[in-house]
């Protein structure tokens, strides 16, 4: 039955980056290399968050690609980030745990090609990735 | 990031000198076809007498970045002016196919598609230069949507303040609840644009939030 319903989608896989291959890079080189990626074909599951500036550089750099690279209309992104209600001892130790890591690792961050993944639809109890048929 | 940080502690420490003189940059943010436009329209309508600019049911109507300078709202016997910056709504993907099925052609499609990517890349350029930033969103539609969260994430970094907007509260499937549970942290207002429905509690959130910046 899955592989009757998967047996359409073809030509993607999906890659798990660990947030030490990008700690060391700088914001161009994270943005490069999780673009390549998802021009690839893949959906990528990246440990970890960038930061607000370069998600909005992302979007931005997503934007000027499309048109330019063929079949290529966008990504899909989400951010699973921790609860943001957990009172001020619950940040201090967050904040603590990711200047220690170097960032934010316990976020998990997807990204998809548009033209495979449809939809990431979420609310606070869950997360449903959508693609294309 | 540390340059943007003291760019905006420079401009906070100079504009303070001189606040309630100044025009204070009011940017309108959000993702496509959450009424952005109509509500920067009603506010220059009512204010100066002109609208910004055109609104339509096609998303990305709005495909550059609009202007209206010295735009003096008056509220409560208060008055504050603003430089209205209505900006084209920020989304991840862009697909020329989206436009056909609103009657337009291949070119035609293909043509909006290609400024609506540039315009979203314009959008994303002047959120440094704000002062005030509304965020509109369609109370309609489900507000746990990634662009939202980087665009309030990318204010809260640079410390511009932010009012969100649960936009078309006229319409039966709108919930401000859900944008309020969305984003705990800030002040929504619900408003209609397009019937000018709850405005007046949006000037008041407007100027309590033009006070900070």
């Amino acid at each position: 039955m899955v592989r009757k319903r998967l047996g359409k989608i073809k030509g993607f896989s999906i890659q798990f980056l660990p947030y030490s291959e990008i700690r060391g890079l700088d914001s161009n080189q994270r943005i490069r290399k999780i673009l390549n990626i998802v021009l690839g074909n893949n959906i990528l599951i990246l440990q970890g968050r960038l930061e607000p500036e370069e998600e909005t550089r992302l979007i931005g750099d997503t934007m000027a690609i499309i048109g330019h690279v063929r079949n290529f209309k966008g990504v899909e992104l989400a951010v699973i980030s921790g609860n943001n209600n957990e009172g001020f001892f619950g940040k201090v130790r967050k904040n603590l745990v990711s200047a220690i890591a170097g960032g934010d690792i316990g976020a998990v961050t997807i990204i998809g090609p548009a033209t495979i993944v449809k939809e990431i639809k979420r609310n606070p109890k869950k997360i449903e990735l959508l693609l294309k048929g | 990031m540390v340059v943007n940080a003291f760019k905006n502690f420079f401009r906070r420490v100079f504009s303070g000198l001189f606040r309630g003189k100044r025009e204070l940059k009011l940017g309108f943010y959000g993702p496509p076809n959450a009424g952005k436009t109509s509500l920067a329209n009603r506010i220059c309508k009512d204010f100066t007498g002109e609208e910004i600019g055109t609104v339509s049911k096609i998303p990305h109507e709005t495909r550059a970045v609009q202007f209206k300078e010295k735009v003096q709202i008056e509220y409560k016997g208060k008055k504050m002016t603003f430089k209205m910056i209505d900006t084209p709504g920020i989304t991840t993907k862009i697909d020329y196919e989206d436009f056909l099925k609103y009657k337009m052609n291949k070119k035609e499609a293909k043509i909006r598609a290609k400024e609506a990517t540039q315009g979203v890349v314009e959008s994303i350029k002047w959120l440094d230069d704000m002062d005030v930033v509304v965020i509109v969103l369609d109370a309609t539609e489900n507000p746990y949507n990634q662009v939202n969260l980087t665009i309030i994430g990318n204010l809260v970094a640079r410390k511009i303040p932010v009012l969100i907007v649960a936009n078309k509260i006229d319409l039966r499937k709108a919930s401000i609840k859900k944008i309020e549970s969305a984003f705990p942290e800030y002040e929504v207002v619900g408003i209609s644009a397009k019937y000018g429905k709850n405005l007046e509690e949006f000037y008041e959130s407007l100027f309590k939030l033009a006070k900070e910046a």
